[in-house]
C-alpha cells in the first residue's frame, strides 16, 4: 500500500465514520445556530446593529462549534488503539495527520462554512459581503481545523483534555479571526477585503504545510 | 574538540550545569542590583522630566525593558524548547520551562504598566490596538504553556509537548514587534533603534539601555536559580543530587 493510498483510506474511514454517526455533525451545527439566535434576543432586533456586529458574532460562532468538534479528533482513535498503529506504521506520520486535518474539515469546517453564511444572512448582511464572509469561512476554517490538530495532539492523553484545549488553542486562532472579520468590514465600508483574503490564504497555506509536523510532534510525545 | 565545544557539551551534565550555575548566580545578581540600580536611580531621578508628558514617560525605564524581555525570553524559551526536542538534553528543556514563568511576569507588568500610563496619555487604560492586543495574546499563550506544562505528568514529557506549544506560538513574536509599522496603532513606533538615529536624548537613552540590562540579568540569575530547583527536583534520586543536598556525603570534600 502506497502512503497516498494509505492517507486516502484513513481520510474516507474518518469520514465514513463521522456520516454514520451523523449527531457528532450535526451538533457542533445545531450550536452554531442556535448560539447565533441567542444575540439578536439578547440585543434585541435592531437591524443595524445587527448587520454591524455581524463577522464579528458570526466568526466568533463558527471558531467556537469549530473548537467544540476538534476534541473528537484523535479522541476515539486513542481510546481503540488506532492512534498507536498510526505512530508505529511504516508511513509519514505527518502525511497522516494533514490526512486527518482535511478530514475533520471535511466533516466539521465545510458545513460551518455552510451554515454560517445563513446566519450572517439572517443578520441582514447583504451580498458582497456575504460573499466574502463565504470565502473568509472557505479559507479559514481549515487553519482552524489544522492549528487545532496542533493543540488536541499534544493535550490527548489528558483526562480534562476538553476544558484544557481551548486555553491552548485560542490564542493562536486570534489572527485568523482578526484578518477574516477585516475582510467582511472592509467590503461593507465598500473597501477592497482581497488585502486580508490573500494574507488568509497565506496563513492557510503556511499553516497546512508546517502544522502537520507539529502534530506528528505532539501526537509521539503525548502518546509515547 | 576545541574548548568551548567540550564546555558547551559539559554544560548538558546537570550535576555540572549545577556546579556552575551556583557558582555564576552571585555575581549576575550582584550586576543585576549594580546596574538596576544606577538605571532607575538615572531615569527617575537624574533624567529631565519629557517636555509633553512632564514626569509620566518615567515609566517607559520600566515598560520599555519589560516589553523587550517579554519578546527576548520567548524567543530564549523556544532556542532551549528546540535543543530540548532535538538533543533530548534534560537541562535545556528545564531552562525552557523555567523560563516560561518570568516571560509572564514580565509580559504581565508590560501590560500594567502600559495600562497606568495609557490612563493619563491616551485617556484609557486600554483600546484594542494590534500593539496591545498582540501582547495580551502573548501573556495568554505564556499560560497556554506553563498550563500544558503543570497537566501533564511526566516532567519530560510535560516540558517537550509545552516546548512544541511554544514553538507554534512563535509565529506570534514578529506580529508584536511589527504590529505598530504593519498597522495603524494608537501605540507608538519604536525610538530606539540600534542602527541610525535615535529619536531619544542620551540622558534618556542610557538609564534606559541601563534597565533594559538589568532586565537581562535579572532573567539570566532567575532562570539558572529556577533551574537548580528543578533541577534538583527531578533528579533527586541520583547520587549527585543526593549529595548537593547533604543527603550523602561528598567523596571530593571528604
Amino acid at each position: 500500500m502506497s502512503a497516498t493510498s494509505a492517507a486516502l483510506a484513513l481520510g474516507l474511514r474518518d469520514v465514513r465514520l463521522a456520516l454514520r454517526n451523523r449527531s457528532e455533525v450535526l451538533a457542533p451545527l445545531l450550536f452554531l445556530l442556535m448560539v447565533a439566535t441567542l444575540f439578536p434576543l439578547g440585543l434585541g432586533p435592531d437591524t443595524r446593529l445587527l448587520e454591524q456586529i455581524a463577522p464579528g458574532v458570526i466568526w466568533v460562532i463558527a471558531l467556537l462549534s469549530c473548537l467544540l468538534s476538534l476534541n473528537l479528533m484523535f479522541h476515539a482513535d486513542l481510546e481503540d488503539g488506532t492512534l498507536e498503529q498510526l505512530i508505529i506504521s511504516r508511513w509519514p506520520l505527518p502525511g497522516l495527520a494533514l490526512t486527518k486535518v482535511l478530514a475533520h474539515w471535511l466533516i466539521s469546517g465545510l458545513p460551518v462554512t455552510i451554515v454560517a453564511p445563513v446566519a450572517a444572512a439572517a443578520y441582514g448582511l447583504p451580498g458582497e459581503p456575504l460573499q466574502v464572509m463565504a470565502l473568509s469561512l472557505l479559507l479559514g476554517t481549515p487553519i482552524l481545523s489544522a492549528v487545532g490538530a496542533i493543540g488536541v495532539a499534544l493535550s490527548v492523553g489528558l483526562r480534562r483534555g476538553g476544558m484544557f484545549l481551548a486555553l491552548l488553542v485560542l490564542p493562536l486562532y486570534v489572527p485568523v479571526i482578526i484578518f477574516a472579520t477585516a475582510a467582511v468590514s472592509a467590503s461593507m465600508a465598500g473597501l477592497s477585503p482581497a488585502s486580508s483574503l490573500y494574507l488568509l490564504g497565506a496563513m492557510l497555506v503556511l499553516a497546512l504545510t508546517t502544522a502537520p509536523f507539529a502534530i506528528a510532534a505532539g501526537l509521539k510525545v503525548s502518546i509515547a | 574538540m576545541n574548548p568551548i565545544t567540550l564546555w558547551f557539551h559539559k554544560l548538558g551534565s546537570p550535576e555540572y550545569f549545577f556546579r556552575f550555575s551556583g557558582r555564576l548566580i552571585p555575581w549576575l545578581a550582584a550586576a543585576c542590583v549594580l546596574v538596576g540600580a544606577w538605571g532607575l536611580w538615572q531615569g527617575l531621578f537624574v533624567a529631565p522630566p519629557d517636555y509633553q508628558q512632564g514626569e509620566s514617560y518615567r515609566i517607559i525605564f520600566i515598560h520599555v525593558p519589560s516589553a523587550w524581555m517579554s519578546l527576548f525570553i520567548y524567543i530564549a524559551m523556544c532556542a532551549a524548547g528546540v535543543v530540548g526536542i532535538i538533543w533530548r538534553i534534560k537541562v535545556a528543556e528545564i531552562i525552557a520551562m523555567a523560563s516560561a514563568p518570568i516571560g509572564a511576569a514580565f509580559t504581565l507588568i508590560t501590560l500594567v504598566t502600559g495600562a497606568l500610563w495609557g490612563r493619563p496619555m491616551w485617556g484609557t487604560y486600554w483600546v484594542w490596538d494590534a500593539r496591545l492586543t498582540s501582547e495580551l495574546v502573548l501573556l495568554f499563550i505564556y499560560l497556554g504553556v506553563i498550563g500544558l506544562y503543570q497537566a501533564i505528568e511526566d516532567r519530560r514529557t510535560a516540558a517537550r509537548a509545552a516546548s512544541i506549544l511554544a514553538l507554534v506560538g512563535l509565529v506570534n513574536i514578529p506580529i508584536i514587534h511589527f504590529s505598530v509599522e504593519w498597522w495603524a496603532t494608537l501605540h507608538q513606533g519604536s525610538t530606539v533603534n540600534l542602527m541610525g538615529d535615535n529619536a531619544i536624548h542620551s540622558s534618556m537613552l542610557w538609564p534606559l539601555l541601563a534597565m533594559a540590562l538589568a532586565t537581562k540579568l535579572f532573567y539570566a540569575f532567575n532562570v539558572l536559580q529556577r533551574a537548580r530547583v528543578m533541577l534538583l527536583d527531578a533528579e533527586r534520586g541520583k547520587r549527585w543530587a543526593r549529595r548537593m543536598l547533604k543527603l550523602e556525603s561528598d567523596p571530593v570534600a571528604g
